[in-house]
């Protein structure tokens, strides 16, 4: 069956991948997060550095302290994941290499943020 | 390349950083992407971090004297100095993405501010940082 779709109705606002401005709006959106996020932990390695293991404690089971925690952890290995796969698609052309190094970044960045998050959550519920 | 006909020339390859003409918006450029992958191995210790919080005081004291050492300490100047430039650039490719700021005068202006913001910003957290006994 032929499509009446005109080749511009098909383009517009999609790209060739079809979700291209999608994916590139949610990296900048996640970006401008991370400004206010990162300068917040910036403080609060401050502050940890100064005080000792029931500080931290403490400061974690503050509502606050835990979920902008939580917000930074993923959105920035998010932002990671993003920012080093195009650095692998830049640099690296060989498929199947390219594609082992793509999947790795992915798992890693998706590991170690989970065991993060999970970490912040366990010390912040367990002191209510 | 080895497919073409006898006698016929390879076709020219785009010229690679050996041949540019050094300039502060490249060196710009260049730093963003090492300070990012600087700043991913920077998350993974922050990571570590809540990984040890969790595990409890001896791990966390583990933790704490790890970064607290002299190796320790260089390595978190190093990420200081790449968080600070990582987002002084990245509002500066944020205002890109607007649309603003690509005339070559304002793009170096905005390079050397980069720069300036950098040095500042991380003396100025290590300043803190002694001062308030996190050192």
């Amino acid at each position: 069956m032929p499509s009446y779709r005109t080749p511009l109705s098909r383009a517009r606002g999609l790209g060739s991948a079809k979700h291209g401005v999608g994916h590139w709006i949610s990296e900048r959106v996640g970006a401008i997060a991370l400004v206010p996020l990162t300068l917040w932990g910036a403080f609060g390695v401050l502050r940890l550095a100064a005080g000792d293991y029931g500080a931290a404690v403490a400061w974690i089971g503050q509502p606050v302290n835990a979920v902008l925690m939580v917000l930074l952890i993923a959105i920035s290995f998010w932002h990671m994941q993003s920012g080093l796969r195009v650095v692998i698609e830049d640099y690296v052309h060989e498929a199947l290499g390219k594609t082992t190094l793509l999947v790795l970044n992915l798992f890693l960045c998706g590991l170690v943020g989970a065991l993060a998050v999970f970490s912040i959550l366990k010390v912040a519920l367990a002191g209510a | 390349m080895s497919e073409l006909a006898k006698g016929a020339r390879e076709p020219p390859l785009s010229p690679h950083l050996q041949v540019w003409r050094w300039h502060i918006t490249m060196a710009t450029s260049i730093l963003h992407r090492a300070t990012g992958v600087a700043l991913y191995v920077g998350a993974l210790i922050g990571a570590a971090w809540a990984i040890s919080l969790a595990s409890g005081p001896d791990a966390y004291a583990t933790f704490k004297a790890v970064l607290g050492s002299p190796i320790g300490k260089v390595v978190m100047f190093g990420l200081t100095l790449s968080f600070f430039y990582h987002l002084a650039n990245g509002i500066r490719h944020l205002a890109w993405d607007a649309g603003k700021g690509f005339e070559v005068r304002t793009a170096d202006a905005t390079s050397v501010v980069v720069f300036a913001f950098t040095l500042a910003a991380t003396i100025a957290l290590w300043v803190i940082a002694f001062m308030t006994g996190a050192l």
